[in-house]
């Protein structure tokens, strides 16, 4: 079952597309930013984007730092929303069960595809935008040199290298966050519209109460309150205590929502 | 194959299904009639673990369902109310991913899915995705997903939906094909004369009671009466004497079994016969004894109703 659904999921065009989006909204950017050589001021815009002018191999952050606010939770409520409830709208849900596919088994193989989803958005991001960074910007000798970081210290590639492998690691925890509640109410309703709708309506509604001094006693616990604390690893030292703060939050999430997600299918009547 | 006992399920106020009882034998080739909203997909889907009883045992091939699902299920073959598909891709990978799903072997997929599509009729079925087929297309695709897995029992409901005369035929062969094989069959139709065709045991739903469930042969066994057409119908009244229970314009019906003897009677008395045979009940006179309107009639308030509130 789980081979079937990474079928599923590199067969599907929809998945290309979102994809392709993803990756070229930091190539229009780099391009807009290359050709006037305005990059926002330091501490201001997305975050490492003052220092991309300076050096392209920084580029790759700047870019994640532009789709994960925003973008990439849209693809991924898309994608989980529809995981259950795009099943039932088909009618293979029903076919799929009776094959028979345990009901368990089925989550387990839609999560686990969702996360290949995220992982592959995530790297492709990653890879167009170093290309773009390097063949816009790339006049800094990274071999030589290294790369600031946010601290001002230099890092080294390797180090770099290592601390995006951690960023894609906590970007993929962060929006299983995402996964998790969408794909809960894809097994609560036989719309995919409807369940991808309330997921970016809890994002949304996070996003605003994050920015909301008078919500700061709850802030703590919205989901994408710490969905940009992977910056911390350009720090030096590693600004650890966001970082773990986002991890636990997020897969109390998870737990909590695929739990729920869990219990309602079990024992959810198939009637589409 | 098939038993339930006092199978209960409520959507909510609305009971879907009362207290059936159904059994359905191995070898039948099992109908289940009613009209629309009688239950009928509901058990369906019950049987096969898809909903879940509010009271009431199902037992499927010997297991109780749906705790049994696992074991009984890859040897039972269904088509639940519509075919399912994924648009984008061709009707072949749709099979393949199906079959891949479930728990068989890799190297004798291809194989299966290219003679369930032959069985169907989609052997040479090209590559376009199944958005661009037809609705007969679909239904037979449904049906050959129901066969890939070569079961001892084929639950399909209303199994010809959307074919024409020329595919209900191919699918009512292909069923009595695989029935001959020993696939014990549970169709579900409003549609009689599908039944009539296929079936030999018959069970039939109404506000989701099973009403009767019985042997077709059984059902319409003679009904005792003898229809005999004949243009000298006063001379032949006239023989009978007292045996002519009515005469409505192009038959007399004669109270008689022995149609031999009896045509014989009424030639050597020079009455011309044209025609005569067997009065049998009909399915459709069966289905209309025991099932009152169906559930998508709404019909407006019945005027005793009316008459009581001119009374006040």
């Amino acid at each position: 079952m789980i081979t079937v659904e990474l079928v599923k999921l590199v067969r599907r065009p929809r998945v290309w597309v979102s994809i392709g989006l993803l990756c070229l909204l930091p190539i229009i950017v780099a391009i807009f930013i290359s050709s006037t050589k305005i990059a926002p001021p330091p501490g201001q815009g997305g975050a490492f984007l003052s220092a991309v002018l300076s050096n392209g191999s920084l580029y790759p952050a700047a870019a994640m730092a532009m789709v994960v606010p925003l973008f990439l939770p849209i693809a991924v409520a898309v994608l989980a929303g529809d995981a259950v409830a795009g099943e039932a709208t088909t009618g293979m849900l029903r076919y799929l069960l009776i094959r028979p596919v345990g009901r368990t088994r089925l989550l387990v193989a839609k999560l686990i595809s969702l996360t290949a989803f995220v992982l592959l958005a995530v790297v492709m991001v990653l890879a167009t935008s170093w290309l773009t960074g390097r063949l816009l910007f790339g006049n800094a000798p990274v071999v030589q040199t290294g790369i600031t970081s946010l601290s001002g210290t230099v890092l080294t590639p390797e180090q770099i290298a290592l601390r995006l492998a951690a960023s894609l690691g906590y970007i993929t925890i962060s929006m299983l966050g995402v996964a998790a509640i969408a794909l809960f109410l894809s097994t609560v309703t036989d719309s995919p519209l409807g369940a991808t709708l309330g997921a970016l309506a809890t994002l949304v509604g996070s996003e605003l109460l994050v920015t909301l001094g008078a919500a700061a006693s709850i802030s703590p616990y919205l989901p994408t309150r710490y969905w940009l604390a992977w910056v911390d690893f350009f720090r030096v030292p590693i600004l650890w205590r966001d970082i773990e703060r986002g991890v636990a939050l997020q897969a109390v999430y998870v737990l909590v929502f695929l739990g729920a997600a869990w219990a309602n299918f079990m024992t959810k009547d198939v009637k589409s | 194959m098939i038993k339930t006992r006092a199978l209960t399920k409520r959507f909510g106020s609305v009971v879907a299904v009362d207290g059936v009882d159904l059994d359905v034998r191995e070898g039948d080739r099992f109908g289940l009639l009613g009209p629309n909203g009688s239950g009928k997909t509901t058990v369906a889907r019950l049987v096969l673990g898809l909903i879940f009883a509010t009271r009431g045992e199902i037992e499927l091939l010997g297991q109780p369902m749906p705790k049994g699902a696992r074991r009984v299920l890859p040897d039972v073959g269904a088509l639940v109310e519509s075919p399912g598909a994924y648009p984008h891709l061709a009707g072949r990978t749709n099979l393949m991913l199906l079959d891949a799903a479930g728990r068989s072997s890799r190297r004798t997929r291809k194989h299966r899915v290219d003679d369930a599509l032959a069985r169907v009729g989609l052997g040479s079925v090209d590559s376009r995705p199944v958005r661009a087929y037809s609705l007969g297309m679909r239904q037979r695709l449904g049906i050959a997903a129901a066969l890939l897995t070569r079961p001892k029992l084929l639950i399909l409901d209303e199994p010809t939906n959307g074919l024409d005369p020329r595919g209900i035929r191919d699918v009512r062969d292909l069923l009595l094909e695989l029935a001959s094989d020993g696939v014990t069959l549970f169709v579900s139709s409003h549609l009689l004369s599908e039944v009539e065709h296929l079936c030999n045991r018959v069970g039939i739903m109404d506000c989701g009671r099973l009403v009767l469930q019985e042997d077709l042969a059984t059902l319409r066994a003679p009904t005792g009466h003898v229809i005999v057409e004949t243009p000298d119908a006063v001379a032949a009244t006239a023989l009978l004497d007292g045996r002519v229970v009515r005469n409505n314009g192009d038959g007399l019906l004669v109270r008689d079994t022995d149609v031999a003897t009896l045509n014989a009677d009424l030639v050597r008395a020079g009455i011309r016969v044209t025609g005569i045979s067997v009065e049998r009940r009909t399915l459709e006179r069966v289905v209309l004894e025991v099932t009152g309107l169906g559930s998508d009639r709404v019909d407006p308030l019945s005027p005793v109703s009316e008459t009581s509130v001119d009374a006040q």
